[in-house]
């Protein structure tokens, strides 16, 4: 399978299951319309009368050829072999966790999926009891694995972080005798960092979240505190203190775009000028009827801006400037292995979710749909025929994704939005796939022009 | 080659003979935590 497409004066196609990656002249661009696999090692007369006058047979022969050597080299048309791999998928060690610390918030965000910060559930805070369990849980269910990653998480997790400390520090005790290595992470909203908490982040998290939506007005109109007011003023002047302190290293400047910033190519560069270079600025996946919600309807006007977007990163980076679009990041030789492109997030396989009473979700955005709870730290209780099934979320085994050209980029899309809004884990949220689709045109097409 | 210039070195065959030794970040803990991009996920290897 081949995916091609001409974007920013480039032509460029995708060798999928080789991930070869080709810049290739016009010609070339149209000569594959006429070619498929397996090719012949001559140029079929066809394509040879489809393309002159046009172009000059001598030119048109040449072209073939190098078609034809790359084929036979593996590299363009080449096989699909990797569901061998995905049917000997078994269950893995559980090796992350996102613990909601608090099941409350102190901001009123109009697009939260966890209504306002308690899941639905009530509000409360995990107390330290609970994440010890939650400790000694990932220890026990991380066999093999010596990398953890725990996220601490919310609601808002700066509104427990007392707790936060207690579990660090019990993690921190437990790691030589069980030869784990914790990775954490906590992702905030910002209005109760202090420089205390800034230091102790930054001494203990190997990446930090900081939520913030770009441009004042932008973020103001969805982030407001809870007696209505924005939040920019109150967060922003602590996330760069938190940044420079950091040395500007893991961690990402994290918003959302709805229907009201289409033109979020404005805020990401915003934010930039704000002195963050670790950007990620994602689509809001919502019920449709919000009146926030993305629509079918805004894709030109969305896939315009991602192109305005990578344009302007690509003139930054050729002047030497570092910057840094979370879902335009991607490593065409260093990537992760094809095992785990088959899989995704692994999500109810090697990462689950803990909320402060103690329950085990498959993720975040799972917590509080009752029937996907998977077990409960107190009681013990764990359903390892769910576990089974989430391993099983290969992209092989969702009915969109084995023809997709984007497949081994994606991994299968989000499985929780697949649920709520294509109604099966093993469906894909077309939504959500062509923005996906749009970003990764656009992560392909830096590397070219970075590449001249 | 005139026409064609490959960008990349094509392994991902390669790594699936290799791979799986799940060692790298779950996706979904980098940024996001609402979608799934894997791809700009480090492999730890
Ligand atoms: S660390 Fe590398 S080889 Fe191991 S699972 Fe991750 S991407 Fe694959
Ligand atoms: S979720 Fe969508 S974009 Fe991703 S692999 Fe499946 S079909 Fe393709
Ligand atoms: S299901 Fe979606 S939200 Fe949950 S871990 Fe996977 S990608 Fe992330």
């Amino acid at each position: 399978m081949i995916h091609k497409f001409n974007l920013n004066g480039y032509f460029i196609v995708l060798d999928v299951n080789s991930g070869g990656v080709h810049v290739v002249d016009e010609l070339t661009y149209k000569l594959l319309d006429f070619v498929a696999d397996p090719l012949p090692e001559e140029c079929p007369r066809e394509v040879l009368e489809a393309l002159t006058p046009e172009y000059e047979s001598e030119e048109i022969l040449e072209t073939y050829g190098e078609i034809y050597e790359l084929y036979r080299d593996g590299i363009l048309f080449s096989a699909d072999d990797y569901a061998q791999f995905a049917d000997r998928m078994v269950a893995s060690p559980i090796k992350a966790m996102c613990l909601h610390v608090a099941h409350d918030c102190n901001l009123r965000c109009k697009y939260c999926f966890a209504s306002t910060g308690d899941f639905g559930e009530g509000r409360r805070l995990l107390d330290f009891e609970t994440g010890k369990k939650a400790i000694d849980f990932l220890i026990e269910k991380s066999k093999g694995r010596h990398n953890l990653e725990l996220d601490f998480f919310g609601g808002e997790p700066l509104m427990n972080f007392d707790v936060v400390r207690q579990i660090v520090e019990y993690a921190r005790s437990l790691e030589k005798e069980h030869n784990k290595l914790f990775r954490f992470t906590i992702t905030t909203n910002g209005m109760l960092l202090d420089d205390a908490k800034i230091d102790y982040i930054n001494k203990e998290m190997s990446n930090v979240v900081l939520s913030i939506d770009g441009r004042r007005e932008v973020n103001d109109k969805m982030r407001p505190c809870i007696n209505g007011k924005g939040s920019y003023d109150i967060i922003l002047g602590k996330y760069k203190n938190l940044v420079e302190k950091r040395g500007y290293d893991q961690y990402y400047a994290r918003g959302t775009f709805t229907k009201y910033n289409l033109d979020f190519a404005d805020d990401v560069l915003h934010l930039y000028e704000e002195g963050f270079d670790q950007l990620s600025v994602e689509p809001v996946v919502s019920n449709p009827s919000e009146d926030y919600a993305i629509t079918e309807a805004d894709f030109p006007r969305i896939f315009s801006e991602y192109e305005k977007l990578a344009k302007e990163i690509i003139r930054l980076k050729k002047e030497g400037k570092a910057i840094n679009f979370f879902h335009f990041m991607l490593d065409l030789d260093q990537g992760p292995c094809a095992i785990k492109r088959l899989r995704g997030c692994g999500c109810g396989n090697e990462y689950i979710a803990v909320t402060p009473d103690g329950d085990i979700y498959p993720c975040h955005q799972f917590v509080g749909m009752k029937e996907w709870k998977m077990g409960n730290l107190h009681d013990g209780s764990f359903n390892f025929k769910m576990k089974d099934y989430f391993s099983q979320t290969t992209v092989y085994n969702k009915s969109d994704c084995g023809d997709c050209w984007a497949k081994f980029y994606c991994s299968g899309g989000c499985n929780a939005n697949n649920l709520q809004y294509a109604g099966d884990v093993l469906k894909s949220h077309k939504l959500s796939c062509e923005l996906e689709k749009k970003r990764l045109e656009c992560a392909i097409m830096i590397k070219a022009a970075l590449a001249e | 080659m005139k026409h064609i210039k490959t960008l990349n070195n094509a392994n991902l065959k390669k790594t699936a003979v290799k791979g799986g030794c799940g060692e790298c970040q779950a996706s979904c803990q980098s940024a996001c935590k609402t979608s799934c991009t894997v791809a700009n996920q480090k492999c730890e290897k």
